[in-house]
């Protein structure tokens, strides 16, 4: 079985973290991601920006109409805020810009109305390759 | 991380917000920072036992604001009893502070209470220094020690400063209602003006005191990244982020071990944090989406060019220079059109650059870069006497002494070679 583990802190406190700080606690989560990798139990790893960097497509239609939709979505700037949703997966893109990212999220969005998508750079991505 | 360091984190974190919401009930700073520092006491002692609450700031607030109130009692209680024999507070007051309370802690005012809180530290009746100091003691909470050893000066004199602000803001009497979006516009460049000074002021000076004057760039980080917070679509807020990162990235490249000056284009670019430029080319790439260009963006983007290119030799210049054209249009200033001469030079020529920036030499008669940038380009063409002169000019205007042992350097390749032997042109 997969699973997906996602990570939660607390934004501010992470973003206090000195240089120092930061490196040190990479380099415990570095050891358990290399035995993990040798025991091939290790998929893709990614830590993102800030959700500063985050802009959110808002798409249109509740969700309940299965078929695709017309309905220009919305942009907004910042995360994805709303807590009456859940996050239901994921996709990783290679990109050269937002502007791709946000043509390749709409067209995602179309095929599957309602909901959101969180549009948010990746700052550390390793590869991993034990999952296949 | 043990304990302290986690809550100190946590109290650093919070305070922002906690101070701005003091400030508003208490409508005076050393009332609100009184209240503030009583309720970390509080924290230090209360959350290693009980674990971290879950809103830090909305917990400083209330207890903050409950042990102002509990030491007004106190202080009442030292006074006269009344006629009557009741004791005073008692059913006067504060029993519906909680409930209050919680009306104020809609996170719809957070915003607007943080905003005043930057807003007041950077009042406009402040000078600029006054203004950095006074956000970084109130806002970012650094102590009166560590400010006077950013700015180079003794405890004593900053201490002095930070009070002289705070009597100053007082007598500004700024109004404490809740802005409406007008009024919201001019306080938000206002205070990203500051951000960004508070940036330079780290930025610029150099030499053996780089690292203590670090605090002020990551100050300034913070609060920048704080704004954008606030206002997420503000592409310019964007820009500013954007801007600070990119520029700080280079921090650990831009001094060599002896704490001389490294240019742009003889550092090494493996020293750059790639993780901060990611960041702010992302920001900047959020920005361009708005299409409502401003100088922070467009600094950012200048910036952004530099970063992008892996050899100094790869640089844009061309598009440096259209940038530069841009922030001429925006922000009319000879300071601007001096860095614009840096990208003619590379593109054009240092004749050319020579022919923009010479007009403004009674504007910028006092400034170092200006006779900095004249001299090497006179070095440039050979005019050896002239850059000597400007080399000298410059020399005296250096605000530090890695900024004047930078421009010893050109001296000394000017004295290396003699008038009759010209050094081959470096181009």
């Amino acid at each position: 079985m997969l699973y997906a583990l996602l990570c939660y802190n607390s934004e501010e406190i992470v973003g206090s973290w000195s240089k120092q700080e930061d490196d040190e606690i990479m380099a415990r989560l570095t050891v358990i991601n290399d035995r993990l990798q040798r025991e091939g139990k290790l998929g893709p790893t990614a830590r993102l920006m800030p959700t500063t960097a985050a802009t959110t497509l808002r798409k249109a239609g509740k969700g309940r109409r299965l078929e695709a939709s017309s309905e220009p979505p919305t942009v907004l700037d910042g995360p994805y805020a709303e807590t009456k949703e859940q996050l239901l997966g994921f996709y990783l893109v290679d990109c050269k810009n937002l502007e791709e990212a946000l043509s390749i999220t709409k067209e995602l969005g179309v095929a599957n109305p309602g909901g959101a998508y969180e549009i948010r750079p990746v700052s550390l991505f390793l590869p991993g390759s034990g999952v296949t | 991380m043990n304990d302290a360091g986690w809550i100190d984190l946590a109290l650093r974190s919070a305070r922002p917000r906690a101070m701005g919401a003091l400030l508003r009930y208490f409508r005076d700073l050393d009332a609100a920072e009184e209240a503030f520092q009583e309720a970390c006491l509080a924290a230090l002692k209360n959350w290693p036992e009980n674990g971290p609450p879950r809103d830090p700031a909305a917990w400083l607030i209330l207890v903050g604001r409950n042990s102002a109130i509990d030491a007004a009692r106190r202080r009442r209680k030292q006074e006269a009893l009344p006629d009557d024999g009741r004791l005073p507070g008692e059913g006067d007051g504060p029993d519906d502070a909680e409930s209050a309370l919680a009306d104020r802690l809609d996170g719809a005012h957070y915003r607007d209470d943080i905003l005043r809180l930057l807003f007041i530290c950077c009042h406009p009746d402040l000078p600029a220094t006054q203004q950095i100091a006074l956000a970084l003691r109130i806002v970012c909470g650094l102590s009166v020690k560590e400010i006077a050893r950013a700015f180079l000066v003794r405890e004593t004199a900053m201490e002095q400063r930070i009070t002289r602000a705070k009597s100053r803001v007082a007598a500004a009497d700024v109004p404490f209602e809740t802005p409406g979006g007008p009024e919201r516009a001019p306080r938000l460049a206002a205070v990203a003006a500051v951000v960004y000074l508070m940036f330079n002021e780290g930025y610029s000076a150099t030499g053996g005191d780089a690292q203590i004057r670090a605090p002020l760039c990551e100050e300034s980080i913070r609060l920048a990244r704080l704004l954008l917070h606030l206002f997420p679509d503000e592409p310019e807020m964007m820009g500013l982020l954007a801007l600070v990162l990119v520029q700080h990235a280079r921090a650990s490249a831009r001094l060599d071990d002896d704490g001389q000056i490294i240019l742009l284009e003889d550092q090494d670019r493996s020293r750059w944090n790639r993780a901060l430029i990611a960041e702010g080319m992302a920001l900047l790439d959020k920005a361009m989406r708005h299409r409502r260009p401003g100088p922070y963006q467009v600094q950012a983007a200048i910036g952004a060019i530099h970063a992008g290119a892996a050899r100094a030799q790869d640089t844009d210049w061309a598009e440096i220079d259209q940038l530069y054209a841009t922030l001429e249009r925006l922000t009319p200033s000879p300071v601007v059109t001096l860095n614009r001469a840096v990208a003619v030079s590379k593109i054009r020529g240092a004749a050319e650059a020579l022919e923009l920036i010479e007009p403004l030499a009674p504007q910028l008669d006092g400034y170092f870069h200006f006779f900095g940038l004249r001299g090497a380009l006179l070095q440039q063409l050979g005019r050896d006497a002239e850059a000597r002169v400007s080399f000298d000019r410059a020399i005296a205007l250096a605000h530090t002494p890695a900024e004047a042992a930078h421009i010893r350097m050109n001296l000394d390749r000017l004295s290396a070679a003699s008038p009759r032997r010209k050094p081959p042109r470096a181009h």
